[in-house]
């Protein structure tokens, strides 16, 4: 059924705003350089100076980032619903089912709020356990926005690499969860759950509504986290100008061997959202940590964290949840000492 | 009418009941309107998502807080995308 409130001018609205989007976001560097050094009278290379030039590009940069990509991974993710997800992964057992779970996991809209009836609806229906693992480690963990900053800040190059590990952890973590059968660590009333009747229908929408979709999802979700921008890169702003160079070598570079469990520890029960860490890890890293060390860092935060935990603990008994904290961190520390070691 | 909000207590949750009932309050429509918190009632609707919306016992919205716009035309002309 088509709604008449979406049949509006979304697509050309949308046609319009992207040539304007690439005009302002090619123009910025420039702009931002004019404006530092030729209005606004400061003096170039002084600390102040190099902290406001840091923010005023930085902030709608990245800003800009999210808004555009955000838009289409909003539409792209009003094809892949937790629906379809599930459909695709009754059945599949141990390696392959873990593979596309993980990547099933990057696309498929997931909210922590929703992960128990996710659980839940998984498991019920035949995903098998080490499968659906898979899918809670990836989803939380390769979110768009991790994706997006790192991509602003740092290059595709880490992006990619972000993109790479957190996979490889949430395949073989899974795996292996999979392989421990730890069924039995499930709270009994987990399967003893049924399912209601009815197909679990999908909303048979038009391209116009994905496109509406889009919106929605650049509303939600940059109107939730762009404070967090704005503060982390403000932190990393005056970290830029003010902090000396190397100064955080001392305590997370390569050569501190035990930097790499420690921030994980650290990271594991903090809780924040990518939008407010990656900022503060681009800092670390300006600031002589480790590659290695800061990733292992921002990972323990976002892929791990105590309210996470609380709601699982829902469905999961203590020692599943004790195992999995420990196989996830596990793998961030191996990640974390890789690169250490690599670059 | 019976309208359902299913929901375990996520912040997107409040918000589609509290739209809800301004929907049915502004236009004067009759329904019941109960909150399901409980997991396990929740997962007789066989959804993954939160929070939904239940009309007359068919889960009508699912995953997201609809518009107010759209929750009147779900509400008062029964038309839905599911």
């Amino acid at each position: 059924m088509n709604l008449p409130i979406f049949k509006s001018r979304n697509f050309q609205i949308a046609l319009i705003l992207l040539p304007i989007w690439y005009i302002i976001y090619v123009n910025l560097q420039p702009v931002t350089d004019w404006f530092i050094d030729s209005v606004s009278g400061m003096t170039k290379g002084a600390h102040l100076t190099e902290t406001i030039r840091f923010f005023i590009f930085e902030f709608p940069k990245v800003l800009m980032l999210l808004v555009l990509i955000i838009f289409f991974v909003g539409i792209l993710r009003s094809y892949f619903t937790a629906e379809r997800t599930r459909k695709a992964l009754e059945g599949k057992s141990t390696f392959m089912g873990n593979i596309m779970a993980s990547l099933l996991g990057i696309v498929t809209p997931f909210c922590s709020c929703s992960a128990i009836p996710l659980f839940l609806g998984f498991v019920e229906s035949g995903v098998p356990l080490g499968v659906t693992f898979s899918f809670l480690i990836a989803a939380p963990m390769i979110n768009e926005v991790a994706v997006i900053l790192l991509y602003g800040m740092f290059g595709w190059k880490v992006a990619a690499i972000y993109i790479s590990t957190g996979l490889t952890i949430a395949i073989i973590a899974g795996w292996i969860i999979g392989k421990l059968k730890l069924e039995k660590w499930v709270e009994e009333w987990v399967y003893a759950t049924k399912l209601g009747e009815g197909e679990g229908d999908e909303e048979k929408i038009t391209f116009s509504q994905r496109i509406t979709m889009g919106y929605d999802a650049v509303k939600e979700i940059v109107g939730k986290v762009w404070l967090y921008v704005a503060f982390g890169i403000l932190v990393g702003a005056g970290a830029h100008g003010y902090v000396p160079a190397e100064f955080m070598a001392s305590f997370m570079g390569k050569d501190v061997w035990y930097a790499v469990p420690l921030s994980v520890l650290i990271g594991i029960p903090l809780y924040s959202n990518a939008a407010g860490i990656v900022p503060i890890v681009s800092v670390l890293i300006e600031k002589g940590a480790s590659l290695g060390t800061a990733l292992a860092f921002m990972m323990s935060v976002i892929a791990l964290s105590l309210p996470e935990m609380i709601i699982l603990r829902k469905v999961l008994k203590m020692p599943l949840i004790l195992t999995f904290i420990a196989i996830v961190g596990g793998g961030i520390m191996i990640v974390g000492f890789l690169f250490n070691y690599i670059f | 009418m019976n309208i359902q909000i299913l929901g375990t207590g996520c912040p997107k949750c409040k918000s589609l009941e509290k739209a809800t009932r301004e929907v049915v309050e502004q236009n004067g429509i009759d329904a019941s309107i109960t909150k399901v918190e409980d997991i396990v009632e929740i997962m007789k609707f066989n959804i993954m998502t939160t929070p939904a919306l239940v009309v007359d016992g068919k889960v009508v919205v699912k995953g997201r807080v609809p518009s107010m716009d759209e929750l009147k035309l779900i509400l008062t002309n029964k038309i839905y995308m599911i």
